[in-house]
Protein backbone atom coordinates (compact mmCIF):
# COMPACT_ATOMS: atom_id res chain seq x y z
CA UNK A 1 0.00 0.00 0.00
CA UNK A 2 1.32 3.11 -0.71
CA UNK A 3 1.48 6.30 1.52
CA UNK A 4 -1.18 9.20 0.74
CA UNK A 5 -0.44 11.72 -1.71
CA UNK A 6 -1.04 14.86 0.19
CA UNK A 7 -1.41 15.23 3.68
CA UNK A 8 -2.65 17.92 6.30
CA UNK A 9 -0.80 19.72 9.52
CA UNK A 10 -0.61 22.17 12.17
CA UNK A 11 2.49 24.17 11.34
CA UNK A 12 3.76 27.63 12.20
CA UNK A 13 6.06 29.31 10.01
CA UNK A 14 9.84 29.76 11.59
CA UNK A 15 11.13 30.72 7.81
CA UNK A 16 11.05 31.56 4.51
CA UNK A 17 13.52 32.12 1.62
CA UNK A 18 12.28 33.34 -2.14
CA UNK A 19 13.58 30.80 -5.26
CA UNK A 20 13.18 31.93 -8.66
CA UNK A 21 10.60 33.73 -9.47
CA UNK A 22 8.02 33.83 -7.37
CA UNK A 23 8.19 31.07 -5.27
CA UNK A 24 9.29 30.55 -1.60
CA UNK A 25 10.95 27.55 0.58
CA UNK A 26 8.95 27.81 3.98
CA UNK A 27 10.47 26.14 7.04
CA UNK A 28 7.70 25.33 9.05
CA UNK A 29 7.35 23.90 12.61
CA UNK A 30 4.71 21.39 12.48
CA UNK A 31 2.58 19.55 15.07
CA UNK A 32 2.94 16.00 14.24
CA UNK A 33 6.37 16.00 11.90
CA UNK A 34 8.37 18.39 13.45
CA UNK A 35 10.34 20.81 11.30
CA UNK A 36 9.83 20.76 7.47
CA UNK A 37 10.54 22.52 4.58
CA UNK A 38 8.14 22.92 1.56
CA UNK A 39 7.49 24.96 -1.56
CA UNK A 40 5.24 27.33 -1.55
CA UNK A 41 4.17 28.11 -5.25
CA UNK A 42 4.04 32.06 -6.68
CA UNK A 43 3.72 32.76 -3.30
CA UNK A 44 5.43 36.24 -3.96
CA UNK A 45 3.33 37.16 -6.44
CA UNK A 46 -0.18 39.73 -4.92
CA UNK A 47 -2.41 37.58 -6.11
CA UNK A 48 -1.72 34.69 -4.56
CA UNK A 49 -3.71 32.58 -2.39
CA UNK A 50 -0.95 31.11 0.07
CA UNK A 51 1.00 34.49 0.01
CA UNK A 52 0.18 36.09 3.38
CA UNK A 53 -0.75 32.80 5.26
CA UNK A 54 3.02 31.45 4.88
CA UNK A 55 4.62 34.45 6.81
CA UNK A 56 6.08 34.02 9.67
CA UNK A 57 5.12 33.70 12.59
CA UNK A 58 1.87 32.54 11.36
CA UNK A 59 0.48 29.76 12.75
CA UNK A 60 -1.96 27.96 10.15
CA UNK A 61 -3.36 24.73 9.07
CA UNK A 62 -1.17 23.68 5.76
CA UNK A 63 -1.83 20.78 2.90
CA UNK A 64 1.35 19.56 1.55
CA UNK A 65 1.54 17.29 -1.45
CA UNK A 66 4.59 15.15 -1.80
CA UNK A 67 6.99 16.18 -4.01
CA UNK A 68 10.22 14.84 -5.92
CA UNK A 69 12.27 16.84 -3.41
CA UNK A 70 10.58 18.99 -1.17
CA UNK A 71 6.83 19.06 -0.66
CA UNK A 72 4.34 21.55 -2.06
CA UNK A 73 2.43 23.51 0.08
CA UNK A 74 -1.19 23.35 -1.68
CA UNK A 75 -3.28 25.22 0.77
CA UNK A 76 -3.13 27.34 3.59
CA UNK A 77 -5.62 28.34 6.29
CA UNK A 78 -4.10 30.76 8.89
CA UNK A 79 -5.70 29.93 12.67
CA UNK A 80 -3.62 33.09 14.26
CA UNK A 81 -1.96 35.73 12.12
CA UNK A 82 -0.46 37.47 15.60
CA UNK A 83 -1.65 40.68 14.61
CA UNK A 84 0.08 42.36 17.82
CA UNK A 85 2.82 41.38 17.28
CA UNK A 86 3.31 42.05 13.44
CA UNK A 87 2.20 45.60 14.48
CA UNK A 88 5.04 46.44 17.07
CA UNK A 89 9.21 46.84 16.54
CA UNK A 90 9.94 44.83 19.76
CA UNK A 91 7.35 41.87 19.50
CA UNK A 92 8.06 41.69 15.79
CA UNK A 93 12.26 41.56 16.89
CA UNK A 94 11.44 38.66 19.88
CA UNK A 95 8.74 36.65 17.81
CA UNK A 96 12.49 36.58 15.07
CA UNK A 97 14.37 35.57 17.94
CA UNK A 98 11.80 32.89 19.06
CA UNK A 99 12.13 31.19 15.71
CA UNK A 100 15.46 31.80 15.35
CA UNK A 101 15.96 29.15 18.21
CA UNK A 102 13.79 26.72 17.20
CA UNK A 103 15.00 26.81 13.46
CA UNK A 104 18.57 26.24 15.42
CA UNK A 105 17.66 23.68 17.87
CA UNK A 106 15.87 21.19 15.94
CA UNK A 107 16.05 19.12 13.12
CA UNK A 108 13.85 18.20 10.23
CA UNK A 109 11.66 14.84 10.52
CA UNK A 110 11.33 15.14 14.84
CA UNK A 111 8.27 15.50 16.01
CA UNK A 112 8.09 17.23 19.18
CA UNK A 113 4.72 18.29 20.30
CA UNK A 114 5.44 19.95 23.50
CA UNK A 115 7.79 21.91 22.17
CA UNK A 116 5.34 22.89 19.66
CA UNK A 117 2.90 23.70 21.76
CA UNK A 118 5.46 25.12 23.99
CA UNK A 119 5.74 27.45 20.62
CA UNK A 120 2.22 28.83 19.93
CA UNK A 121 1.93 29.35 23.76
CA UNK A 122 5.13 31.85 23.55
CA UNK A 123 3.95 33.63 20.61
CA UNK A 124 0.22 34.12 21.78
CA UNK A 125 1.79 35.55 25.65
CA UNK A 126 4.01 37.87 22.99
CA UNK A 127 0.65 39.01 21.43
CA UNK A 128 -1.13 39.53 24.94
CA UNK A 129 2.04 40.66 26.90
CA UNK A 130 3.50 43.54 25.01
CA UNK A 131 6.54 42.07 24.46
CA UNK A 132 7.11 41.20 28.60
CA UNK A 133 11.25 39.66 28.36
CA UNK A 134 9.84 36.87 30.35
CA UNK A 135 8.20 35.22 27.99
CA UNK A 136 11.56 35.10 26.04
CA UNK A 137 13.61 33.40 28.95
CA UNK A 138 10.84 31.16 29.14
CA UNK A 139 10.43 30.08 26.32
CA UNK A 140 13.99 29.66 26.63
CA UNK A 141 14.33 27.48 29.55
CA UNK A 142 11.32 25.27 28.44
CA UNK A 143 12.36 24.77 24.95
CA UNK A 144 16.12 23.54 26.16
CA UNK A 145 14.09 21.41 28.79
CA UNK A 146 11.75 19.61 25.86
CA UNK A 147 15.16 19.12 23.97
CA UNK A 148 16.72 17.45 26.75
CA UNK A 149 18.96 19.98 28.06
CA UNK A 150 16.96 20.99 31.22
CA UNK A 151 19.93 23.11 33.17
CA UNK A 152 20.43 21.08 37.05
CA UNK A 153 19.84 23.89 39.35
CA UNK A 154 18.98 22.24 42.64
CA UNK A 155 22.26 20.37 43.45
CA UNK A 156 25.54 20.97 42.33
CA UNK A 157 26.50 18.84 39.65
CA UNK A 158 29.85 18.23 40.71
CA UNK A 159 29.60 16.86 44.12
CA UNK A 160 25.38 16.44 44.26
CA UNK A 161 25.52 18.39 47.49
CA UNK A 162 22.35 20.88 47.76
CA UNK A 163 23.27 24.47 46.81
CA UNK A 164 23.83 27.14 49.58
CA UNK A 165 22.58 30.44 50.51
CA UNK A 166 25.36 33.40 48.32
CA UNK A 167 27.22 33.05 45.16
CA UNK A 168 27.50 30.04 43.21
CA UNK A 169 28.54 29.43 39.79
CA UNK A 170 26.81 28.54 35.91
CA UNK A 171 28.90 25.96 33.96
CA UNK A 172 26.92 25.54 30.34
CA UNK A 173 29.51 23.15 29.64
CA UNK A 174 28.31 20.91 33.29
CA UNK A 175 24.33 21.93 31.95
CA UNK A 176 23.60 23.05 35.90
CA UNK A 177 24.92 25.21 39.18
CA UNK A 178 28.49 24.44 40.87
CA UNK A 179 28.93 25.24 44.77
CA UNK A 180 31.61 27.40 45.22
CA UNK A 181 33.88 24.60 46.44
CA UNK A 182 33.64 23.09 43.09
CA UNK A 183 33.93 25.42 41.13
CA UNK A 184 36.84 25.75 38.79
CA UNK A 185 38.49 27.71 35.93
CA UNK A 186 38.21 24.53 33.58
CA UNK A 187 34.33 24.80 33.81
CA UNK A 188 34.21 27.97 32.61
CA UNK A 189 31.28 29.16 34.89
CA UNK A 190 29.48 32.20 35.72
CA UNK A 191 28.63 33.50 38.88
CA UNK A 192 24.93 33.10 39.59
CA UNK A 193 22.84 35.04 42.51
CA UNK A 194 20.30 32.84 44.65
CA UNK A 195 17.78 35.19 43.59
CA UNK A 196 18.76 33.29 39.76
CA UNK A 197 18.54 30.33 40.90
CA UNK A 198 15.12 30.30 42.91
CA UNK A 199 13.91 32.13 39.64
CA UNK A 200 14.73 29.36 37.06
CA UNK A 201 13.54 26.88 39.51
CA UNK A 202 10.23 28.36 39.93
CA UNK A 203 9.99 28.40 36.01
CA UNK A 204 11.35 25.20 35.42
CA UNK A 205 8.03 23.44 37.01
CA UNK A 206 5.13 26.23 36.52
CA UNK A 207 3.20 27.30 34.12
CA UNK A 208 3.75 30.49 32.17
CA UNK A 209 1.12 32.15 33.92
CA UNK A 210 2.81 31.55 37.39
CA UNK A 211 5.88 32.80 36.03
CA UNK A 212 4.62 35.77 34.51
CA UNK A 213 3.99 36.97 37.94
CA UNK A 214 7.04 37.01 39.37
CA UNK A 215 8.19 40.78 39.46
CA UNK A 216 11.83 41.77 38.80
CA UNK A 217 14.36 44.20 39.19
CA UNK A 218 16.25 45.34 36.15
CA UNK A 219 19.56 43.42 37.29
CA UNK A 220 18.05 39.88 38.22
CA UNK A 221 16.40 40.54 34.79
CA UNK A 222 19.72 41.09 32.94
CA UNK A 223 21.66 38.80 34.87
CA UNK A 224 18.89 35.97 33.91
CA UNK A 225 19.15 37.16 29.94
CA UNK A 226 22.99 36.93 30.09
CA UNK A 227 22.84 33.90 31.89
CA UNK A 228 20.66 31.96 29.42
CA UNK A 229 22.63 33.39 26.56
CA UNK A 230 25.77 31.62 27.32
CA UNK A 231 24.28 28.67 28.07
CA UNK A 232 22.21 28.97 24.41
CA UNK A 233 25.66 30.04 23.07
CA UNK A 234 27.60 27.26 24.35
CA UNK A 235 25.02 24.42 23.41
CA UNK A 236 24.81 25.87 19.60
CA UNK A 237 28.47 26.79 19.05
CA UNK A 238 27.46 29.94 18.29
CA UNK A 239 25.93 33.39 18.87
CA UNK A 240 21.68 33.67 18.42
CA UNK A 241 22.07 36.39 15.43
CA UNK A 242 18.57 37.65 16.57
CA UNK A 243 19.58 38.43 20.20
CA UNK A 244 22.16 40.98 18.96
CA UNK A 245 19.26 42.81 17.42
CA UNK A 246 17.47 42.99 20.49
CA UNK A 247 20.04 44.34 22.38
CA UNK A 248 20.28 47.11 19.96
CA UNK A 249 16.70 47.93 20.12
CA UNK A 250 16.90 48.46 23.51
CA UNK A 251 20.12 50.57 24.03
CA UNK A 252 18.83 52.58 20.81
CA UNK A 253 15.53 53.09 22.49
CA UNK A 254 15.33 52.29 26.26
CA UNK A 255 14.19 49.67 28.52
CA UNK A 256 12.11 48.73 31.47
CA UNK A 257 12.69 45.73 34.17
CA UNK A 258 9.88 43.71 31.99
CA UNK A 259 9.08 45.05 28.87
CA UNK A 260 11.48 45.30 25.87
CA UNK A 261 10.92 49.25 24.33
CA UNK A 262 9.06 51.72 25.29
CA UNK B 1 41.34 15.09 -21.61
CA UNK B 2 38.29 17.79 -22.46
CA UNK B 3 36.49 17.15 -25.48
CA UNK B 4 35.46 20.84 -26.13
CA UNK B 5 37.39 23.65 -27.22
CA UNK B 6 38.73 25.53 -24.08
CA UNK B 7 37.44 28.83 -25.15
CA UNK B 8 33.73 26.85 -25.31
CA UNK B 9 34.38 25.04 -22.03
CA UNK B 10 35.18 28.37 -20.40
CA UNK B 11 32.31 30.58 -21.78
CA UNK B 12 29.88 27.27 -20.77
CA UNK B 13 31.60 27.93 -17.01
CA UNK B 14 30.67 31.40 -17.04
CA UNK B 15 27.06 31.23 -17.99
CA UNK B 16 26.47 28.54 -15.64
CA UNK B 17 27.25 30.78 -12.58
CA UNK B 18 24.09 33.20 -13.36
CA UNK B 19 20.68 32.15 -11.51
CA UNK B 20 18.52 29.98 -13.56
CA UNK B 21 20.94 28.78 -15.80
CA UNK B 22 22.65 24.91 -15.19
CA UNK B 23 25.21 23.23 -17.55
CA UNK B 24 23.18 22.08 -20.25
CA UNK B 25 21.27 25.65 -20.91
CA UNK B 26 24.59 27.29 -20.41
CA UNK B 27 25.79 24.70 -23.50
CA UNK B 28 23.04 25.81 -25.65
CA UNK B 29 23.68 29.63 -25.22
CA UNK B 30 27.11 29.16 -25.85
CA UNK B 31 26.57 27.03 -29.29
CA UNK B 32 23.86 29.65 -29.96
CA UNK B 33 26.21 32.80 -30.06
CA UNK B 34 28.68 30.44 -31.98
CA UNK B 35 26.12 30.42 -34.78
CA UNK B 36 25.78 34.31 -34.32
CA UNK B 37 27.70 37.60 -36.47
CA UNK B 38 30.85 38.65 -34.72
CA UNK B 39 28.71 41.83 -34.45
CA UNK B 40 26.03 40.56 -32.62
CA UNK B 41 28.14 38.38 -30.27
CA UNK B 42 30.58 41.91 -29.83
CA UNK B 43 27.63 43.84 -29.24
CA UNK B 44 26.49 41.82 -26.39
CA UNK B 45 30.07 41.72 -24.68
CA UNK B 46 30.22 45.39 -25.05
CA UNK B 47 26.40 45.37 -23.20
CA UNK B 48 28.22 43.68 -20.55
CA UNK B 49 31.01 45.43 -20.24
CA UNK B 50 29.31 49.07 -20.43
CA UNK B 51 27.03 47.65 -17.68
CA UNK B 52 29.91 47.66 -14.98
CA UNK B 53 31.68 50.60 -15.90
CA UNK B 54 29.08 52.99 -16.59
CA UNK B 55 26.32 51.64 -13.58
CA UNK B 56 27.14 53.09 -10.63
CA UNK B 57 24.20 54.47 -7.14
CA UNK B 58 22.96 57.53 -7.53
CA UNK B 59 24.83 59.72 -5.03
CA UNK B 60 21.43 60.92 -3.47
CA UNK B 61 18.57 58.35 -4.00
CA UNK B 62 21.32 55.00 -4.21
CA UNK B 63 19.22 54.12 -7.41
CA UNK B 64 21.33 52.34 -10.18
CA UNK B 65 21.94 54.89 -12.32
CA UNK B 66 24.36 55.71 -15.53
CA UNK B 67 24.59 59.25 -14.26
CA UNK B 68 24.65 61.10 -10.83
CA UNK B 69 22.78 62.20 -9.84
CA UNK B 70 19.78 59.50 -11.24
CA UNK B 71 17.61 60.97 -13.63
CA UNK B 72 14.94 61.32 -11.18
CA UNK B 73 16.81 63.15 -8.54
CA UNK B 74 17.79 65.54 -11.52
CA UNK B 75 14.14 65.94 -12.58
CA UNK B 76 13.23 70.14 -11.42
CA UNK B 77 9.38 68.90 -12.66
CA UNK B 78 8.78 65.89 -9.70
CA UNK B 79 8.01 66.82 -5.85
CA UNK B 80 11.38 66.91 -4.04
CA UNK B 81 8.86 67.22 -0.91
CA UNK B 82 8.50 63.78 -0.85
CA UNK B 83 10.25 60.67 -0.38
CA UNK B 84 9.61 57.16 -0.80
CA UNK B 85 11.81 54.89 0.51
CA UNK B 86 11.84 51.25 -1.07
CA UNK B 87 14.03 48.14 -0.38
CA UNK B 88 15.87 47.39 -3.84
CA UNK B 89 16.20 49.75 -7.24
CA UNK B 90 13.94 46.88 -8.54
CA UNK B 91 11.16 48.42 -6.77
CA UNK B 92 11.39 51.85 -8.28
CA UNK B 93 9.90 50.61 -11.93
CA UNK B 94 7.07 49.34 -10.33
CA UNK B 95 5.71 52.21 -8.74
CA UNK B 96 7.33 54.64 -11.86
CA UNK B 97 4.56 52.67 -14.32
CA UNK B 98 1.77 53.41 -12.17
CA UNK B 99 2.12 57.06 -13.02
CA UNK B 100 0.39 58.05 -9.60
CA UNK B 101 3.58 59.21 -7.93
CA UNK B 102 5.55 62.28 -8.95
CA UNK B 103 8.19 62.59 -5.83
CA UNK B 104 11.52 61.06 -5.13
CA UNK B 105 13.06 57.79 -3.68
CA UNK B 106 15.44 56.44 -1.47
CA UNK B 107 16.76 52.71 -1.96
CA UNK B 108 17.60 51.29 1.36
CA UNK B 109 19.40 48.14 -0.46
CA UNK B 110 17.48 45.64 1.47
CA UNK B 111 16.02 45.03 4.76
CA UNK B 112 16.55 44.25 8.75
CA UNK B 113 16.87 40.99 8.75
CA UNK B 114 18.08 39.99 12.65
CA UNK B 115 18.45 36.10 11.87
CA UNK B 116 20.73 36.90 8.74
CA UNK B 117 22.63 39.47 11.47
CA UNK B 118 21.34 41.91 8.72
CA UNK B 119 21.24 45.26 11.26
CA UNK B 120 20.02 48.84 9.80
CA UNK B 121 23.89 50.27 9.88
CA UNK B 122 24.61 47.80 6.67
CA UNK B 123 21.46 49.74 4.80
CA UNK B 124 21.53 53.27 3.24
CA UNK B 125 19.49 54.41 6.23
CA UNK B 126 21.82 57.11 8.00
CA UNK B 127 21.84 58.12 4.11
CA UNK B 128 18.03 58.74 4.33
CA UNK B 129 18.33 60.49 7.55
CA UNK B 130 20.97 62.71 6.34
CA UNK B 131 18.57 63.73 3.54
CA UNK B 132 15.50 64.93 6.17
CA UNK B 133 18.18 67.42 7.76
CA UNK B 134 17.30 70.70 6.25
CA UNK B 135 13.49 70.38 6.63
CA UNK B 136 12.65 70.17 3.00
CA UNK B 137 11.27 67.11 2.89
CA UNK B 138 7.03 67.08 3.97
CA UNK B 139 6.76 63.19 3.72
CA UNK B 140 8.78 59.76 3.52
CA UNK B 141 6.01 56.90 2.18
CA UNK B 142 7.84 53.63 3.55
CA UNK B 143 7.23 51.33 0.61
CA UNK B 144 9.01 47.90 1.74
CA UNK B 145 7.72 44.55 0.89
CA UNK B 146 4.56 43.34 3.10
CA UNK B 147 6.19 40.82 5.17
CA UNK B 148 8.76 39.80 8.37
CA UNK B 149 11.56 41.71 7.33
CA UNK B 150 9.95 44.69 5.53
CA UNK B 151 7.80 45.14 8.78
CA UNK B 152 10.36 45.30 11.09
CA UNK B 153 12.15 47.93 8.71
CA UNK B 154 8.92 49.77 8.34
CA UNK B 155 8.59 50.34 12.26
CA UNK B 156 12.23 50.71 12.67
CA UNK B 157 12.13 53.49 10.23
CA UNK B 158 8.85 55.01 12.14
CA UNK B 159 11.18 54.84 15.06
CA UNK B 160 14.23 56.67 13.85
CA UNK B 161 11.85 59.23 12.00
CA UNK B 162 10.10 59.93 14.69
CA UNK B 163 11.70 62.93 15.71
CA UNK B 164 12.63 64.47 12.99
CA UNK B 165 8.92 65.43 12.27
CA UNK B 166 8.15 64.54 8.85
CA UNK B 167 4.89 62.92 7.70
CA UNK B 168 5.18 59.20 7.95
CA UNK B 169 2.64 57.08 5.37
CA UNK B 170 3.21 53.45 4.58
CA UNK B 171 1.78 51.83 1.65
CA UNK B 172 -1.91 50.21 1.76
CA UNK B 173 -2.56 46.78 2.60
CA UNK B 174 -5.76 45.28 1.19
CA UNK B 175 -7.14 43.34 -1.21
CA UNK B 176 -5.52 42.77 -4.74
CA UNK B 177 -7.01 43.20 -7.70
CA UNK B 178 -8.16 39.79 -9.28
CA UNK B 179 -7.90 38.15 -5.45
CA UNK B 180 -10.82 36.39 -3.44
CA UNK B 181 -11.13 37.24 0.01
CA UNK B 182 -12.06 34.13 0.83
CA UNK B 183 -8.24 32.95 0.34
CA UNK B 184 -6.74 36.52 1.91
CA UNK B 185 -5.01 36.59 5.42
CA UNK B 186 -5.92 37.67 8.55
CA UNK B 187 -3.09 40.32 8.10
CA UNK B 188 -4.46 41.43 5.24
CA UNK B 189 -7.85 41.55 5.67
CA UNK B 190 -7.78 43.24 8.76
CA UNK B 191 -5.85 46.15 7.38
CA UNK B 192 -7.74 45.98 4.04
CA UNK B 193 -10.89 46.77 6.91
CA UNK B 194 -8.99 49.07 8.67
CA UNK B 195 -8.14 51.27 5.77
CA UNK B 196 -11.24 51.17 3.90
CA UNK B 197 -13.22 54.34 2.00
CA UNK B 198 -15.84 55.74 1.00
CA UNK B 199 -16.95 54.42 -2.38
Amino acid sequence: MTSPHTYQAQAIVIKQTKIGEADKVVTLYTLEFGKLKAVAKGACRPGSKLGGNVEPPNYCVVMLAKGRNLDIITQSQTMDGFLRVKGDLWCISCSTYILELVDAFTTEGSPNQPLFELLLDALKNLSLSDGDETVLRYFELHLLQHLGYRPQLRRCVVCNSPLKLGVNFFSPGQGGALCSGCNHEEFASHPISIDALKVLRLWQDCDYATASRVKMSAKLSSELRLLMQKYITYLLQREVKSMAWLEELKRGFGVDSNRGVH
Amino acid sequence: MSFVAEPIANLIQEFSKLPGIGPKSAQRLVYYLLRNSNEEVKALAEAILELKEKIRLCSICFNITDCDPCVICQDKERDHSKICVVEEPSDIPPLERTGKYRGMYHVLHGTINPSQGIAPEQLRINELLSRLQDGSVSEVILATNPNLEGETTALYLRRVLAPLHVHISRLARGLPFGGELEYADDVTLAQALESRREF
